[in-house]
């Protein structure tokens, strides 16, 4: 069967050409923005994007695994906030090291999206409904393990001191980018490792991509599920960390609104909700385009309540293209 | 005699309303080509896909190589040997060929759960030179052909270097070409002691390949014979040998009818390419073709459930421009999906509400209220007219079975009043006492001046209920015959009339 049948090339994947639109869109933005305030890139203010983005980036980071393949995780908001009161709860009220109090927020956050993986794999409950649930649940423990009110690292103060001084600083002189944000670039890295090279990763598209022909290459789809939204949780559970180290606090009432923004970079940058294409880089880019909007709309002295409206129009605007190119393709 | 490969006896299977298998028995040999033959809906796929895991028996035993065995899911088969190429597609589009082929065997790197994807193409390509096939391991499953994607499941299945390979019709994307590569490296497995079963509707494909058959009908074992004793006669006879249900209608003289429904040049995507047709008044056209030649594309199409690229559609000789399925029910089409449970009803509801759904608007009274004794009077009306066995016309459909699901949705066609009716499938998982009935209710439809298009896969069923068939390959409309001249090899050679390959 020697080409009897043209081969159709594809030479760019689907998923690069929405990754570009959203890289030139992010530099026509940071364009714009600098053309119209002198003020948008000051040191200072691209400081403040990299931490705006960074928390945000890293649930963002989780969120892509699930989406890859082919669910949705609505609980990271408040999950992230749970492991930031278990970090505060283990480090000021257990007056334990730092160093412990760490992985204990992290593992919170894997542990509670393994709960989310079980529930959707093995009682077959929808994510959308089962990671629902959780971010309820995870609100609520959260408020009743802090007792209502935040906990403060008074007995640490080296955990904040950590996350917003620099080493890149103690490399050049001047560049004082804070360790908070290279951590977010660190996971990013470990995130798209895993992500394109790793079994995990491979499963995770192949979920996507089609569950049932996967479950028929005898794959055990349940295990990889489970391990996907623990990827998930353990994302989250970084970001609280990050989020506490920042405000030197671990606040139970946060949470809520911080998955949406994550979803959206994620769908920004080229993740299909319908699963099977994606890629970190894309969800970075997505993360920077958010924080960038918002940061440069503030700068501009567009009042919040509109900022949120133009990130929302900016998230549909993005999954109109998506569906137009995929029509394009067919 | 070599002991068995596979040996599989009173072997059971219910679904919701079908009885699937009845005591189903099956023998492979180590190094034979064994075809398993059976009109659709004869079970052969079912009873191949508990021998694989992807179902599980309500009872009988499966031996394999003398050991009665347990066949939990797919990887259980896959680790006693067997593997199977699967009828529908089972790919990953994301993915590309090499990461297809060996999902969940991938080839690790030297850092723990970190991939090596070179060496991983290597082995597809040697795979694929093994094979002779002409595929790029790189490429991405979903940017290519279907009959491509189909090759990469057939490599896929043989390279497992199993002892059992079940073939699931996988020549039905394929063309002439591609199917003598294939059947060639079966023979070439057959050499090397693979026991391979192969279904298939070509039955001149049986002759060139296979070395032993096995026909099923209706769930349950007819017989098994050597290929060189089994005439095509012969095997046919015993995949048909049943009674026959239903008189062949009389034919009114198509012509002399009025012109219902005509279409003009139909275009959508490759799966329509330039179909015209018409329907007259009291008229069954039969539609067949293999499965995928784009029968079920038309239908929707014409009913506006997907929107035409071009072409034309004329009900009594007026030009309608039809957008959507409302549209077409204006215009007094009807459609009857393939796929009931999707499309065909709200599956949730009672009798009553899907039969008048279609044509709530004539049951509205003061400020939108519902009649509701109208509504029960018409379900009560055409549950008994259709015969629809229903503890009450307040039962769910749901718990109803296939046949009278599908008389449900006749009901809702009939309340709903369209000239044209198009039955996509009418007797997909149907029981025979129940798919009778359905013939009867299409005869009798026609015999009061509907107009009906029947989509069917069974070639048995085009034969006895059309007045005219036309016949479809590849999108396009390959062959017209009248019903009474017709015959399965006549139409078999219009369904695979495949373009040149040099197109």
């Amino acid at each position: 069967m020697q080409l009897t049948i043209p081969r159709r090339m594809t030479f760019v994947r689907g998923g690069a050409v929405q990754r570009f639109l959203a890289f030139a869109a992010l530099l026509v933005m940071i364009v714009a923005f600098s053309l119209l305030s002198p003020n948008f890139l000051q040191f200072n203010n691209i400081v403040g994007i990299l931490l705006a983005t960074a928390v945000n980036g890293v649930l963002a980071l989780g969120v892509t695994f699930v989406i890859v393949s082919g669910g949705i995780d609505l609980s990271i908001g408040t999950v992230m906030t749970l492991s930031a009161v278990m970090t505060g709860l283990v480090a000021t009220n257990l007056g334990l090291p730092i160093q412990l109090a760490i992985p204990a927020g992290i593992l919170t956050g894997g542990l509670a999206g393994m709960v989310n993986g079980v529930i959707i794999a093995k009682l077959k409950v929808p994510s959308f409904i089962a990671t629902l649930g959780m971010l309820n649940v995870a609100r609520g423990l959260a408020l009743v393990l802090a007792g209502l009110a935040p906990i403060y690292f008074n007995r640490t103060p080296e955990f904040n001191e950590a996350a917003m001084s620099s080493v890149t600083a103690a490399v050049i002189p001047g560049l004082a980018i804070p360790n908070v944000v290279l951590v977010f670039f660190l996971a990013a890295i470990v995130a798209s490792l895993v992500l394109s090279r790793t079994v995990l990763g491979r499963f995770t598209f192949a979920l996507g991509s089609n569950e049932e022909a996967t479950r028929l290459s005898g794959v055990n789809v349940d295990r990889w599920k489970i391990a996907v939204y623990t990827v998930s949780g353990l994302f989250a559970g970084l970001a609280g960390v990050m989020i506490a180290a920042r405000l030197n606090s671990a606040q139970p009432s946060l949470g809520v609104g911080y998955e949406l923004d994550a979803i959206a970079a994620a769908v920004i940058g080229g993740t299909s909700l319908s699963g099977g294409e994606g890629s970190i880089l894309g969800t970075v880019i997505g993360a920077f385009i958010i924080s960038t909007l918002t940061n440069g709309l503030r700068i501009l002295s567009v009042p919040q309540e509109w900022q949120t409206v133009v990130t929302g129009a900016i998230v549909i605007l993005a999954v109109y293209l998506d569906i137009v190119r995929r029509r394009g393709q067919q | 005699m070599a002991e068995p490969l596979v040996t599989m006896e009173g072997i059971d299977k219910h679904f919701p309303g079908v009885h699937a298998l009845d005591g189903a028995s099956f023998e492979l040999l180590p190094g034979e080509v064994h075809a398993l033959l059976g009109e659709n809906g004869a079970g052969k796929s079912t009873l191949m896909k508990i021998l694989c895991g992807v179902y599980q028996p309500d009872g009988g035993t499966i031996r394999i190589k003398g050991r009665e065995v347990h066949i939990p899911n797919p990887r259980a088969a896959q680790e006693l040997g067997i593997s199977i190429i699967h009828q529908e597609l089972n790919l990953m589009p994301h993915l590309t060929v090499a990461q297809n082929i060996f999902i969940g065997r991938e080839v690790r790197g030297r850092i723990p759960f970190f991939l090596d994807d070179s060496r991983l193409n290597d082995r597809a390509r040697e795979l694929f030179e093994r094979l002779h096939l002409d595929l790029d391991p790189r490429a991405r499953v979903g940017s290519l052909t279907v009959a491509r994607q189909q090759m990469v499941e057939i490599a896929k299945a043989i390279s497992f270097d199993s002892d059992v390979l079940v073939m699931d019709e996988p020549t039905a994307a394929l063309t002439d070409t591609e199917i003598e590569e294939l059947f060639r490296v079966v023979r070439q497995l057959r050499e090397h002691g693979v026991g391979i079963v192969h279904i298939s509707h070509r039955l001149e494909e049986m002759k060139q390949i296979a070395d032993r058959v096995t026909v099923m009908r209706d769930g349950r074992y007819i017989a098994t014979l050597p290929i060189a004793e089994a005439p095509l006669p012969t095997i046919i006879n015993l995949m048909v040998g049943r009674t026959i249900y239903e008189e062949a209608p009389s034919a009114p003289t198509s012509g002399e009818q009025e012109v219902v429904l005509e279409v003009r040049g139909l275009q959508r995507g490759r799966m329509v390419r330039d179909v015209s047709f018409k329907l007259h008044r009291g008229e069954i056209l039969g539609v067949a073709g293999l499965v995928g030649a784009g029968r079920t594309e038309v239908a929707r199409a014409i009913f506006g459930a997907d929107p035409l690229e071009s072409g034309e559609v004329y009900v009594h000789g007026r030009k309608v421009d039809i957008r959507s399925p409302a549209d077409a029910v204006r215009a007094g089409i009807g459609y009857l999906s393939e796929d009931r449970k999707r499309f065909g009803l709200a599956i949730t509801m009672d009798v009553e509400t899907n039969i008048v759904i279609a044509s709530i608007r004539r049951f509205l009274a003061f400020l939108g209220q519902v009649n509701t004794r109208a509504t029960r009077a018409t379900a009560q009306q055409f549950v008994e007219r259709l015969n629809i066995k229903t503890p009450s016309i307040r039962q769910r459909v749901r718990n109803l079975s296939g046949g009278n699901q599908q008389k449900v949705i006749i009901g809702k066609w009939l309340v709903a009043d369209t000239d044209i009716l198009i039955f996509d499938e009418p007797t997909r998982g149907i029981d025979v006492g129940a798919k009778s009935e359905i013939y009867h209710l299409l005869n009798e439809l026609a015999a009061q001046g509907k107009a009906i298009v029947m989509i069917s896969s069974e070639l048995p069923e085009v034969l006895r209920m059309s007045h005219r068939i036309i016949v479809m390959c590849e999108g396009r409309v390959t062959g017209e015959l009248n019903g009474r001249d017709a015959t399965q090899e006549s139409i078999m050679t219009y369904a695979t009339m495949r373009e040149s390959l040099a197109a």
